[in-house]
């Protein structure tokens, strides 16, 4: 399956059409922990994955470090998924995606 | 004036804090906090009286918690924690230590000093470790290249030592900015035989400052246990007595520096559990001459737990007590100076870390 970053550059273009239109962003409820009074689902506008990740750092100061690291890139156990695909930081959001933001099977 | 000792218990899964009034007989165990994330270190900063919890959590990289009511609400950052773009980033935090001018440090993996002005809301790199011309040449231990002890001067804020599994102990004596190596005399086992005494590359596993003290340092090191009377300059051995070269904790005496607790494992590569899996304490009140086993109420029989390199700790009361957690979970006390011992607590996760305060009733 083709990665969303491939249409990368396209985003580029369409960025400042797509910025005045919101995508839903759906939290692991164990990051929701970490940050009191964040909510499971957020509404927002973002044209890629890392700008939404700015606008969720915005909205609770400390949560962009949680999803991304200082590479930088998604952390490595945690998922971001747009639309069903796995997304990476370039990922161009859409009108009307659904972003799930989760964490990886992982650890013991 | 009544007294109340706090042990904090750094475990796999949380910071856990056993409380009890100076009898130091029945331990209240409350926690977990800091939401189960891996708990490497925590220090209540006596200048504060917050407490700091550092960690790293699989899916959600490192952090820094921190309680200003002993642990009855948390706030965490990494606001800092990090590398340039490019570079692998900081997984954990390993260590933390209070300066002494109102700084606190971390000690972080992969290995690299961090220093908060804020009280650990914000966070920014010293540059001079990482910057050290050897720098390249670190090779991680086995848990990984860890900055984990840190031992700032007790007055001089300039002055700060820190051990790295395995590129050895460095001191700097201008804040940060420079750094020298400071192993001479501490053996590298691993190394050719012509080559064993390095400048760098030691797998120091624990290096603390004998408080009252500003020069003298111990160390328990992978291949080794070593005093230091000249802040570091060299090492001598102090491993005679004892019933080997390796393990892990090592603690000082509050008020007698010359009063050392250690506990020696079988080997590297033979269990890594203390020998014949019988508990002891090792105790010298020779600074490093003479040894003692300290056994009384620890298991003798069929006990095959390590401990960590920050799971042994001492309180300042009078006697001393000491204190030690296991990989199994248990916690050991003793409330005068490791002649006797009793569990406290048992059944937590592997624990990392343990760390005393006592505070006024």
């Amino acid at each position: 399956m083709a990665r969303r970053d491939d249409l990368s550059d396209a985003a580029g273009h369409a960025s400042a059409v797509r910025a005045a239109l919101p995508v839903t962003v759906k939290l692991s409820p164990v990051l929701c922990d970490l940050f009191p009074g964040s909510r499971r689902e957020v509404s927002m506008v973002a044209a890629t994955v890392a700008e939404m990740i700015d606008e969720l750092d915005r909205l609770w100061p400390g949560m962009g470090d949680r999803i991304r690291d200082s590479r930088p890139a998604i952390r490595k156990h945690m998922n971001v998924f747009v639309d069903g695909s796995r997304a990476s930081l370039k990922t161009p959001l859409a009108p009307g995606d659904e972003v799930y933001v989760l964490t990886a099977i992982s650890g013991g | 004036m009544a007294k109340r000792i706090l042990i904090l218990i750094g475990t796999k899964k949380g910071l856990f804090v056993a409380e009890s009034d100076g009898n130091r007989k029945n331990f209240r165990l409350r926690g977990p906090y800091c939401n189960t994330w891996p708990i490497h270190h925590a220090i209540l900063d006596p200048a504060t009286g917050a407490i700091h919890a550092a960690g790293g959590n699989e899916w959600f990289g490192p952090a820094v918690w921190t309680s200003h009511d002993l642990g009855a609400t948390w706030t965490h950052s990494s606001e800092g924690l990090a590398y340039p773009e490019g570079e692998e980033p900081v997984s954990a935090v390993w260590s933390l230590a209070p300066g002494r001018d109102g700084t606190l440090y971390a000690g972080v993996q992969p290995a690299g000093l961090f220093r908060s002005t804020d009280g650990g809301r914000t966070w920014s790199h010293v540059n001079g470790l990482r910057d050290h011309p050897s720098r390249p040449h670190w090779n991680p231990g086995g848990a990984g290249l860890i900055l984990h002890s840190l031992v700032p001067h007790p007055t001089d804020p300039d002055r700060i030592w820190v051990g790295i599994s395995s590129a050895g102990v460095f001191g700097t004596d201008d804040g940060g900015r420079t750094w020298e190596p400071r192993n001479r005399g501490t053996r590298a086992d691993y190394f050719p035989e012509d080559q064993r005494y390095p400048e760098l590359g030691q797998c120091v596993h624990c290096m603390v400052l004998a408080p009252g003290t500003d020069q003298l340092l111990y160390q328990q090191n992978h291949c080794g246990m070593y005093r230091s009377d000249d802040g570091g300059r060299s090492w001598t051995s102090m491993e005679n007595g004892l019933p080997s070269s390796f393990g892990f904790p090592a603690a000082v005496h509050p008020r007698d520096p010359q009063t050392v607790y250690l506990i020696p494992l079988n080997g590297d590569s033979a269990g890594r559990f203390m020998p014949d899996a019988k508990t002891a304490v090792w105790r010298t009140r020779d600074g490093g001459a003479s040894w003692q086993a300290m056994r009384a109420g620890l298991p003798q029989e069929n006990a095959y737990f390590g401990v960590l390199r920050q799971a042994m700790a001492v309180d300042r009361m009078e006697p001393a007590g000491v204190y030690f957690g296991t990989g199994s979970g248990e916690i050991y006390a003793s409330a005068d100076e490791g002649d006797s011992w009793s569990q406290i607590a048992a059944h937590l996760p592997t624990i990392s870390s343990v760390e005393t305060h006592v505070l006024d009733a």
